[in-house]
């Protein structure tokens, strides 16, 4: 081996091996798309109260994240929007039952652009012929698209509606579909619409026909329980439903 | 069995359009670029390029400020009727771009490849500029053209980025055969995802060898015929 070659070889192991161990303590969370600001906040917080624990965020559809961690993805504490990923989850085996939380609600809301002119004001109105695109989450693997199948389906609406629906592979694309004007309608969480008051409005407040709740739990393959359980705990305090209050999430 | 081969024959028409369409505009952008002396050149041919090294997420967002609703042609696209964001006509216009540049440099490769005195004795001949390049240059190019539209098809039908992110995920519309496996994936339906990977790995594997039968001897019959009539005529360009 040239020293050249040496040389380089050594500092690739570096930069490969070193990065990962920066931190003792990272605390992987993978928490539902519709919490990604407030949870941001909340691990900043949170670091701030632990300097020694360094949380890493992993958000995505709420089923997703259970695939993930399902076929083994590090996550040490797992947030879901609703309770049928976190069902999944049980009944997989990958987060210890006796952790598993109600730790937020929310509601599931219908907006439109903030400019739409079709004045759309009830959820028949999705039906109509003026009415050409409407996103919602995938039911197969979005929380917020099987609340909104169910509410839809209650009223008779899915078939029509579905027809010309556009599958969001998390909440927040549908929030983008509907803030770009791509879409004239769709569903989110009243805590996304939240997010972008100067873009999209709501038009409907769904009627919750299941209870909107949010499980947290923690993993069975975790290697760090204590710090998981302290997390856990954080977004259960005060301080931690404080801040789940300020982006607009209610108490379960 | 309707799950696999809606999103099947969907990929293939999308990837047929794009190819189709990029059999034509590549081919041209390259015979321009290939006789065009300017020092323009080559930021034209590297804007023209870019969709090769650009991630397609960028390409994807790019074209959703382009051609969506409220982009800069998005209102005057509605005007005349055409919609391309959630439709599989914004699946062909996301494969075309992201596989223009293999046909580009493939073309241009083979067109600059050309002897300019086999052309040159066809004009002596009288014989017109487009016949030229339609009787000389043309076939003499083929060979490397072919392999850039055989190559644009396969990153056509492999879309995926820019393809999710103009066309969306709508079952039965847009839902392409990549798209398929991706929503298979991330539902947990292994299933599913086990049966789309193994339909379009066969198709992949099918393409190729009907690729390898039929396109490369034609071409490389005209090069044959091409390197023997040369060499009958003397070493004369050695």
């Amino acid at each position: 081996m040239t020293p050249f070659l040496r040389r380089t070889v050594f500092a690739a192991a570096l930069t490969f091996g070193a990065a990962p161990s920066a931190f003792a303590a990272d605390l992987v969370v993978s928490a539902a798309a519709s919490l990604t600001n407030a949870f941001k906040t909340l691990a900043e917080q949170y670091e701030k109260v632990h300097p020694d624990t360094k949380v890493v965020l992993n958000f995505g559809a709420s089923d997703v994240l259970m695939q993930q961690i399902v076929r083994g993805a590090p996550a040490d504490v797992f947030a879901s929007a609703d309770q049928d990923a976190m069902n999944k989850a049980e009944a997989e085996k990958v987060i210890q039952p006796a952790s598993r939380k109600d730790f937020a609600a929310n509601q599931v809301v219908l907006i439109v652009p903030t400019d739409s002119k079709l004045g759309i004001g009830a959820l028949r109105d999705l039906t109509r012929a003026d009415v050409k695109r409407v996103a919602y989450g995938n039911p197969s693997s979005v929380p917020v698209g099987r609340y909104t199948k169910g509410a839809l389906e209650a009223e008779n609406l899915w078939e029509a509606v579905s027809a010309k629906g556009v599958p969001a592979q998390n909440v927040r694309q549908s929030l983008d579909y509907v803030a770009r004007g791509e879409v004239d309608a769709g569903f989110v969480f009243a805590t996304d619409a939240a997010i972008m008051p100067d873009k999209v409005k709501v038009a409907v407040r769904v009627p919750n026909r299941t209870p909107v709740t949010y499980p947290i739990a923690i993993t069975t393959q975790t290697k760090q329980p204590t710090q998981a359980a302290s997390f856990v705990q954080y977004v259960l305090s005060p301080d931690g439903q404080a801040v789940l209050a300020k982006y607009g999430f209610q108490k379960p | 069995m309707d799950g696999i081969w809606t999103p099947l024959l969907l990929s293939l028409k999308v990837a047929g359009w794009a190819t189709l369409l990029n059999a034509v505009l590549g081919v041209a952008a390259a015979y321009g670029i290939a006789r065009w002396r300017s020092s323009a050149r080559d930021v034209v041919d590297a804007i023209l390029t870019l969709p090769l090294v650009l991630p397609p997420t960028v390409l994807g967002y790019y074209l959703l400020v382009l051609v969506g609703r409220r982009g800069v042609f998005g209102a005057w696209l509605e005007s005349i009727g055409i919609t391309l964001v959630f439709t599989w006509q914004g699946a062909v216009l996301a494969s075309t771009v992201v596989a223009f540049p293999l046909v580009l440099k493939s073309a241009r490769a083979a067109f600059e490849g050309v002897d300019h005195q086999l052309e040159n004795a066809a004009r002596v001949l009288g014989v017109s500029e487009t016949g030229i390049f339609f009787r000389v240059t043309l076939p003499l190019a083929l060979r490397g053209i072919v392999a850039g539209v055989l190559l644009a098809f396969a990153r056509a039908l492999g879309e995926f980025g820019a393809t999710l992110m103009i066309a969306g995920n709508l079952p039965g519309r847009t839902q392409t055969l990549s798209v398929a496996i991706y929503e298979a994936v991330q539902a947990g339906d292994d299933n599913t995802a086990n049966l789309l990977v193994l339909v379009t790995s066969v198709t992949c594997v099918v393409l190729l060898v009907i690729a390898g039968r039929l396109v490369p001897p034609a071409a490389r019959g005209l090069g044959d015929s091409y390197e023997r009539r040369r060499f009958r005529r003397g070493p004369a360009t050695r």
